[in-house]
């Protein structure tokens, strides 16, 4: 759920504009780095992806559906740097060309959903696939768990800036709580999907899995002849 | 009117609402009234502002339990037992939110997604994110092309998703789409490095051509 205008007050938005500018161009560099002179056609194809994700619903039951938020799956798909720039992206055609989160709540959104849920999302999963076995089938939990932890820390983040600069006086704790437990029980159905696509991807590119490149092991080309098959 | 003229002018514009004291009931009615006096003046149908206005539909929810959970000293209303700043956060809350909505889909209404991109380019964002911009809107018509043929071709075959049991079919639609939009993405690289692309975007100025 994107953060509408007048939400947080005009200082606290401007600040984590200026945040998410910084954020921003951090990540182009990094991107640089990951693709070259790639960035620009495939970064844009991955955020057409991203956008059109979020459109797809996930039924819950009850008549209820979600839909991913794809921060944590971007992160693991393309890495970090072209993870925060695609999802920014995102943001910014959908606050100006679909009025989807205010224009002034633009840093914040930002910082929210393309920061802290790919930045955290990566982390999370980078860890864990240390610890783990270095075999391919890790990659996906360790994504899932990643995109698990990734949205409840953005609730928290928001949690923290309100407190800073919320215009509406709810006790905090209310709102820690609510925006958590609610937050955990999305973070739940993120993590399935994150989870189930990461998987599909593996079975059939896996060599597009960004986090999966330190497992895939060197594969030796084999060519079979009738001599060596016989 | 130039692009990056008008989303300056809405970034000033929504900075001004989201700072005047939600009190100050008058300078909503102004704000309101501003923004149908530039839709009116731009032609944009209201029907079809408020049409999209259902993007609003989460927060609202949100900006109605308010009242309820708020502090602060209570007041009867219609019986119930409403918080008094919860209500005027309420209020807040709606007015804000509304008027950037509706003042983001009149920028929306009157300008194409290339005019904006150019405009985002005069208002020196970075070059590199305004090609990512440039190649996100060109595609994106592409991609959830591609994501509805799936969903007609799932449909086809009568898939209807009604729980969490059928989420591994839309899972794998998802990463479809993904390898999908990666490959086109190499292709077009390919495609225009072969015709000298080095990372850069040669300029040429659209609106001379259309005319």
């Amino acid at each position: 759920m994107h953060v509408p205008d007048g939400f947080l007050d005009a200082p606290t938005s401007i600040a984590t504009g200026a945040v998410a500018v910084v954020a921003v161009g951090v990540a182009l560099r990094g991107a640089r780095r990951e693709l070259d002179d790639k960035t620009a056609p495939l970064a844009g194809l991955v955020a057409a992806f991203v956008f059109a994700t979020q459109m797809i619903n996930f039924p819950v039951g009850a008549g209820t559906s979600g839909h991913l938020m794809g921060g944590a799956l971007a992160a693991v798909l393309v890495g970090p740097w072209t993870g925060v720039l695609c999802v920014s992206v995102v943001l910014i055609v959908q606050s100006l060309l679909f009025a989807d989160g205010g224009i002034t709540a633009l840093g914040t959104n930002i910082l929210l959903i393309a920061v802290t849920t790919v930045v955290v999302g990566w982390f999370v999963t980078r860890v864990l696939l240390k610890v783990l076995p270095k075999r391919v089938g890790m990659v996906a939990p360790a994504a899932a768990i990643g995109a698990f932890v990734s949205v409840p820390t953005a609730a928290l983040v928001f949690t923290g800036l309100y407190a800073v600069g919320g215009t509406a006086d709810i006790s905090l704790t209310t709102l820690a709580t609510a925006m958590l437990g609610w937050h955990t029980v999305i973070g739940l159905g993120e993590a399935a999907i994150t989870f189930l696509a990461v998987g599909a991807i593996l079975s059939v590119r896996p060599d597009l899995v960004y986090a999966a490149r330190g497992v895939i092991s060197e594969r030796e080309l084999v060519i079979k002849t009738k001599e060596s098959v016989a | 009117m130039p692009a990056h003229l008008k989303v300056l002018a809405l970034v000033g514009f929504m900075l001004v609402v989201v700072a005047t004291p939600r009190e100050w009931f008058a300078a909503y009615a102004f704000f309101l009234a501003v923004l149908v006096t530039v839709g009116a003046v731009a032609r944009v149908r209201p029907g079809w502002v408020l049409k999209r206005m259902v993007v609003e539909t989460p927060f609202v929810v949100f900006a109605v339990l308010m009242p309820f959970i708020a502090q602060g000293p209570r007041v009867d209303v219609l019986g119930l037992s409403l918080s008094e700043s919860g209500l005027l956060s309420a209020w807040g809350l709606l007015a804000k939110g509304t008027l950037g909505v509706i003042a983001g889909l009149l920028l929306a209404a009157t300008t194409t997604p290339q005019e904006l991109v150019r405009g985002l380019e005069r208002l020196r964002m970075p070059e590199q994110l305004v090609q990512i911009m440039a190649f996100m809107v060109r595609y994106l018509e592409v991609v959830t092309d591609e994501m509805r043929r799936m969903a007609v071709a799932r449909a086809s075959r009568g898939f209807v998703a009604r729980n969490p049991l059928h989420w591994p079919v839309l899972a794998r639609s998802v990463g479809a789409l993904f390898i999908r939009s990666f490959e086109r993405g190499e292709r077009v690289h390919l495609a225009m490095v072969s015709r000298g692309y080095t990372g850069r975007m040669p300029r040429c100025d659209v609106s001379s051509l259309s005319r």
